[in-house]
């Protein structure tokens, strides 16, 4: 029986799930005990698991990464939430040159199985400096892996094998998702990372979407079917490793392609998607291809102007119809 | 030298807080002298204190009601922190410079600067905030901790032009766990920089009480590992947060170089209008700390001393709730700016591609007005 959750208790439910499974795994952060997380992410998991597993600390994100970090070395599987995503500039050395590099550096030997969980985007009207969509830096840096669920389903799947997984992962919560509801089933639930999914197929245009621009995604597909015009669309779920295969074959089949992204323009994943796309698929395409950005600006707190910059439902129509015309 | 020569020229003694924090008030308004931490004010500026308090507790109460009318998207309540706020703005000159942390809505009545414009942040208009320059007070620091630095930053900045200016950084008790703060003190200290850093210990930092912040006996003890003196004072006081930090300021100004001071209160509201503090600590908690108010006791203290009558006392709350109604009258009436603006403030100049974006939004914004009048 699935039950119709929301993606807010998904975390929950995805952390309780690795937890239970295995004592090794440990959450630690600011204000994820009693307060259960500004977000209400973790409420009740101190109830369940206690504050040796279930840790609050002092206000310093280096230093959470860095608990994060030494713990990782000696064995265990820490899952490190920093609160707001645009705080992992605060501890970027752990994350790009510290955390990405060890496993390389010490020839393979040291392995850093650990997950940071932090809330990103916008939409909540948090302004420029608790809103940004920063996953295009994370996937600027080699040796991280970098997810982006848009669903409860997937976040617990895919946050089990990021738990799972012995490399670093960048897991990013989309804090506007947290409200929004999906089925998910009994039991256990674990993916894979790097397998994007297509979650409604379409042959006149590939639309590939990541975290919210997901669900504005299949709404603007829906109106292109008014229009005549059938859209596929890809949810990326995860940018490193990026399931190349799934899109190729689709655009193969398009001959179109648009990207749906929130982060600002510039050096936004969409760039990486459209120059494969290019080099790849390039005797298959029929159109330009279009990405549908945020513009290179910060985002604005009031609700009407922050709706007027990020990706609209419109827009991503507009995009799709200039793709195929 | 042997490497085991100590690096700064000052006994460490003499850095250390006192052994209880400075307080020249009782809670009954009773005055103790301390030949140590003079408060040199008249009258006037006495009453101004009060003022202050007063009109920030007002405006305070005001902007949290504006949140709950959806006017403002959060706002973060000083409520209980008015005389650690006044009482330290109060020590600064008018050259001098604030930085401010999200919370300082007194510091910034203290300094003159306009409410209304500091709520503009609060409901997302844009191009209305304030002008920093007009009354030396920055941008409110939202990321903990960061404003230290450019306090330090702008201390040494103005050292370095000969400006004889002090600078204050505002920040929490949780916000000495970062980096930021630390790393601000060091070079203040070894640059003798003119910088006070005035930590509001308010007891928590959202859900984190001060004793899982830090093991430190005090947070005014690690102005020593800095190299600069750590005061300590009830902040609940605002006789005592004005002359310690006057004291600190003088010193600054003298080129003595920075301090840390430690002023003692409470957060008496949750932590943000989006925050439940029941979920964390308890209400007789907070009805101790209600006892503590800092204004009821300055009145009392007011009234000692025949400086506030009932007459004056109508004359105050009369102004801060002028004060509060204009404010609201500002951010009912703030128009939500035009999104094509949100492109002017990024860079000083356009350059070609961002040029290209801005008339790719107004394309099509421009396409689907179209559509909804169509
Ligand atoms: C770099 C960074 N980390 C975390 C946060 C989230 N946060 C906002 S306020 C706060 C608590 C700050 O406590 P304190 O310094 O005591 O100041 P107070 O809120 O009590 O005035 C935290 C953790 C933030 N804004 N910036
Ligand atoms: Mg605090």
């Amino acid at each position: 029986m699935a039950e119709l959750i929301t993606y807010r208790d998904a975390v929950k439910r995805a952390i309780a799930q690795e937890m239970r499974r295995d004592d090794s795994v440990y959450l630690i952060g600011e204000d994820v005990g009693d307060a259960g997380g500004v977000f209400k992410a973790t409420k009740g998991l101190l109830d369940e698991f206690g504050p040796v597993r279930v840790r609050d600390t002092p206000i310093s994100e280096e230093a959470i990464l860095g608990a994060a970090m030494g713990a990782a070395m000696t064995g265990l599987r820490p899952i490190a939430e920093i609160m707001f995503s645009d705080f992992l500039a605060t501890c970027w050395d752990l994350v790009a040159v510290e955390m990405a590099k060890t496993r390389y550096m010490t020839d393979g030997q040291v392995t850093l199985p650990l997950v940071i969980r932090t809330a990103n985007g916008g939409g909540l009207r948090f302004g420029a400096q608790h809103s940004q969509a920063v996953e295009n830096w994370a996937m600027a840096v080699p040796g991280l892996k970098v997810v982006a669920p848009s669903n409860p389903h997937d976040l617990i799947g895919l946050f089990a094998a990021a738990v799972r997984d012995d490399d670093p992962v960048l897991f990013f919560e989309q804090k506007s998702l947290y409200p929004t509801k999906g089925h998910v089933e009994e039991g256990e639930i674990v993916e894979e990372l790097g397998t994007a999914k297509i979650v409604r197929s379409g042959t006149d245009v590939t639309i590939v979407a990541l975290a919210s621009m997901v669900r504005r995604a299949e709404q603007a597909a829906d109106e292109l079917a008014e229009q005549g015009i059938s859209a596929e669309v890809i949810d990326l779920r995860s940018l490193v490793p990026l399931d190349a295969t799934t899109i190729i074959e689709s655009v193969v089949k398009t001959s179109r392609l648009v990207t749906v992204e929130e982060n600002p323009r510039l050096c936004g994943w969409g760039s990486e998607v459209v120059s494969l796309v290019a080099e790849e698929a390039f005797w298959h395409l029929d159109g330009p291809l279009t990405r549908v950005t945020t513009p290179h600006i910060p985002l604005p707190s009031a609700d009407a102007l922050e709706d007027e910059v990020l990706p609209s439902v419109q827009r991503i129509v507009d995009g799709c119809v200039k793709a195929v015309s | 030298m042997g490497a085991s020569q100590p690096a700064g020229d000052v006994d460490p003694s003499t850095l250390l807080p006192p052994a209880e924090p400075v307080h020249l008030l009782d809670p009954d308004g009773t005055y103790h002298e301390d030949p140590d931490h003079p408060v040199d004010l008249d009258d006037d500026q006495l009453r101004m204190l009060y003022r202050h308090m007063v009109v920030t507790r007002k405006v305070d109460r005001e902007a949290i009601n504006l949140q709950r009318q959806g006017q403002l998207g959060v706002y973060a309540s000083l409520l209980g922190q008015e005389a650690a706020q006044v009482g330290g703005a109060f020590a600064l000159s008018e050259e001098d410079w604030v930085f401010p942390s999200y919370r300082e809505m007194g510091a910034a009545v203290t300094r003159g600067v306009d409410t209304g414009k500091m709520l503009h942040l609060f409901r997302g208009t844009w191009l209305s905030d304030h002008d920093p320059y007009e009354h030396h007070f920055a941008l409110y620091s939202i990321p903990i901790g960061t404003q230290a630095l450019h306090a330090a930053g702008f201390a040494m900045g103005a050292k370095f032009d000969d400006n004889p200016i002090v600078t204050m950084a505002y920040f929490g008790d949780g916000a000495t766990s970062e980096g930021d703060p630390h790393e601000a003190m060091t070079f203040a200290g070894v640059f003798k920089a003119p910088v006070v850093f005035f930590v509001q210990n308010n007891q928590w930092a959202i859900s984190v009480p001060l004793d899982q912040q830090t093991a430190a006996p005090t947070l005014a003890h690690k102005a020593v590992g800095y190299g600069m003196p750590g005061h300590h004072c009830d902040g609940n006081d605002v006789l005592a947060t004005y002359a310690v930090t006057r004291k600190a300021v003088d010193r600054a100004r003298s080129g003595a170089g920075p301090a840390l001071i430690e002023a003692l209160t409470y957060r008496m509201e949750a932590h943000t209008t989006s925050d439940d503090p029941s979920r964390y600590r308890t209400r007789q908690e907070e009805e101790e700390a209600a006892k503590t108010d800092p204004i009821v006791r300055y009145k009392l203290f007011l009234e000692k001393e025949g400086l506030l009558d009932a007459d004056l006392g109508e004359q105050v709350e009369a102004e801060a709730a002028a004060e509060a109604t204009r404010m609201r009258d500002e951010i009912y009436e703030a128009p939500h700016g035009d999104p094509m603006e949100l492109f002017e403030h990024v860079y000083v100049d356009d350059t070609g591609h961002f040029e290209r974006q801005r008339e790719v939004l107004a394309t099509e914004l421009a396409a689907r007005d179209g559509e909804v009048s169509a």
